[in-house]
């Protein structure tokens, strides 16, 4: 009973939510200095059919409207799959097009860093707990605090400089989609991937190794091993289960940061993903794409928030209890 | 192995108390704690006496420095891709990027703090209001969310003033900071409410805005704190971050644009980019260092009481 109350709160949260990052960026457009028309199509010659173009851009984008009738149309267009256009001199140019082809390429990127990090996470925190205190463990820790001072694109940089050019091992640029050929597919990726991975290398492997160092402590943990357990069972078997749940909430939580750390490093390596796209509409000045993509990122990310809450409220009697209790 | 024996298990615990592990290495300052107050410490006088200092023009093109390595005659950390001192520019780059992530934060910390702090003395209704605000600011990515504000108020442009595009970069950071600091100034405030001083002091008849100043307030004050310094670090790397995007200020030097323009010679000339990447390493490292300490300390104070 408590749940399904919790859930449909969240779930009043969630329209809420997505209402007004909504509502933000469809008048992103309307927020633009002077007139958005002569922003989007550059042209500065007063002809009749420049200004009919004009004109007809103008109703395109509602912008005689009301600002609610023109969210309304934006929501409309929207859901309907309508991201409306470039406006480029040769023509119209659909954005939903590039959307289709940038998303699934920045996704990849997303979830190759994830996988990577938590591989590489998961190992270093359970070792680092079982060895708190020791050299491991603070050569570990000291290392993953100098990591999260480094700024993804001055890592990125230095990446492509040393492993790109300097040793030669790795294009320091580009990308190959899986199809073509994926050997150099993996090749291109594994740059941009150990970027944007690093610093939640670090984030993560804190997190667990400070829940692990707990969990060690607990009864049944000493009891597993007055069985005579094994140290490596009681660690991965007994001790990194119930650990994880703050991991794995935090692993989902992050996609905010993997967003944002996916636009930079995108345009470092020249991925044609979202971030890439972002710059360029920025640059080009199209904020009709811009606007697009900006929704697409925020929707994302409001919906991977709400589902990783939801699972770890469903998941985590503890969680389910204290919330119900409030 | 994981169980030791009592013997050993005394002269090498296996297992720390966990709090311990956590607050020990940063509890106190230490000598990495003034290194890093020496640094910033030092940055700050710099960026401030920029002007007067016996500097080179950051502007000024040197034909005979272009793309050369730190240590030359006369130019110490070398020349960038059109021949401009780099020890001059990395200097005149932290006076913009500290003005932008500084002025953001306190930005952040006048508007987020003060919010934070009314919902969390008030609670009811205000406080679910303002804690909603808090999250929906939250739920867009920080850097998209900067991003779009400065590319939609202030894309570079040759009509739009330097100090309007600071502005706006100003403006969008501390955007981006105000539900961070908000959201813990609220908890911060709420939890504080709660104690015997502040009934006390409702009893006595002192208003609320006394209350939340004199009581509250000075109690909130280091978490704030430490999560300023942090939120500082983030915005030196959101400043760097829009720069490499083709937003954000291009008239004067800052860390982040000269990264940006450095770019295009990291295969000839890796210094450009490398000067101002490591002092933005040691910044952001400092100030995250701080704010550890500051928080280390903060929850000791709390633990005592």
């Amino acid at each position: 009973m408590g749940l399904v109350r919790e859930l449909g709160k969240r779930f009043l949260g969630l329209i809420l939510v997505l209402f007004l990052v909504t509502l933000f960026t469809a008048l992103l457009i309307s927020m633009v200095p002077g007139d958005p028309v002569d922003t989007l199509l550059p042209v500065s010659d007063s002809s009749p059919e420049v200004a009919a173009q004009k004109e007809e851009l103008r109703h395109e984008l509602n912008l005689d409207d009301s600002l609610p009738e023109r969210y309304a149309a934006w929501v409309n267009d929207f859901v309907h799959g309508d991201f409306g256009n470039y406006y480029r001199t040769s023509g119209a140019d659909p954005v939903r097009a590039h959307l289709a082809d940038a998303l699934p390429v920045s996704l990849q990127l997303m979830i190759y860093s994830q996988i990577l990090a938590l591989l590489v996470a998961i190992p270093l925190g359970v070792i680092s707990a079982y060895r708190a205190g020791t050299l491991f463990d603070k050569a570990a820790n000291t290392t993953a605090f100098a990591l999260l001072a480094v700024p993804n694109f001055v890592l990125g940089l230095a990446l492509a400089y040393y492993v790109g050019v300097w040793l030669g091992w790795l294009p320091p640029s580009g990308y190959v989609p899986f199809g073509d050929d994926a050997v150099e597919h993996i090749r291109r990726m594994i740059l941009p991937a150990v970027t944007l991975a690093a610093a939640q290398v670090a984030v993560y492997m804190r997190l667990l190794r400070s829940d692990m160092v707990q969990t060690l402590q607990e009864d049944f943990i000493q009891m597993a091993r007055s069985k005579g357990i094994s140290d490596q069972r009681v660690l991965w078997r007994h001790a990194l289960r119930p650990s994880s749940l703050t991991l794995l909430t935090v692993a989902g939580l992050n996609v905010g940061t993997l967003i944002g750390g996916a636009v930079i490093v995108e345009v470092l390596f020249s991925i044609p993903g979202l971030g890439t796209s972002i710059a360029q509409a920025i640059f080009e000045r199209q904020y009709v794409a811009l606007q697009t993509f900006v929704a697409v990122l925020a929707i994302l990310y409001v919906l991977v928030n709400f589902a990783v809450d939801v699972l770890y409220t469903v998941v985590d009697p503890r969680i389910r209890h204290a919330r119900a209790r409030n | 192995m994981l169980v030791h024996e009592t013997e050993t298990a005394a002269a090498e615990p296996a297992v720390l108390p966990a709090e311990e592990i956590e607050t020990a290495p940063t509890r106190r300052l230490g000598v990495f704690g003034w290194f890093s107050i020496l640094w910033l410490g030092g940055l700050t006088l710099l960026a401030l006496l920029a002007p007067i200092l016996p500097l080179k023009d950051p502007d000024q093109t040197y034909l005979e420095i272009v793309r050369k390595p730190p240590i030359q005659p006369d130019h110490f950390l070398g020349g960038d891709g059109s021949g401009r001192d780099m020890l001059s520019r990395v200097i005149w780059g932290a006076r913009t990027s500290l003005t932008i992530s500084v002025s953001a934060v306190l930005l952040g910390l006048l508007v987020g703090g003060l919010l934070g702090l009314v919902a969390g003395y008030h609670r009811g209704k205000l406080d679910a209001a303002l804690t909603t605000l808090f999250n929906v600011l939250l739920s867009i990515p920080a850097l998209v969310l900067s991003l779009s504000l400065v590319a939609v108020f202030a894309n570079s442009d040759e009509s739009v003033s330097n100090g309007r595009k600071l502005t706006v970069l100003i403006a969008a950071l501390a955007i981006v900071t105000v539900p961070i600091l908000g959201r813990i100034t609220r908890a911060s405030a709420l939890a504080w409410s709660e104690r015997e001083f502040v009934k006390a002091a409702e009893v006595l008849g002192a208003s609320h805005g006394r209350i939340m100043l004199r009581e509250v307030l000075p109690n909130v004050a280091p978490a704030i704190m430490s999560i300023a310094l942090l939120g500082v670090a983030v915005a030196i790397v959101a400043e760097g971050s829009l720069a490499l995007l083709g937003v954000g200020v291009t008239e004067v030097a800052s860390w982040g644009n000269m990264i940006a323009l450095g770019r295009s010679d990291l295969a000839r000339a890796p210094h450009i980019v490398a000067i101002p990447s490591i002092a933005i390493f040691c910044t952001v490292l400092a100030l995250n260092y701080l704010g550890d300490v500051v928080r280390a300390r903060f929850d000791v104070r709390e633990a005592a009481l």
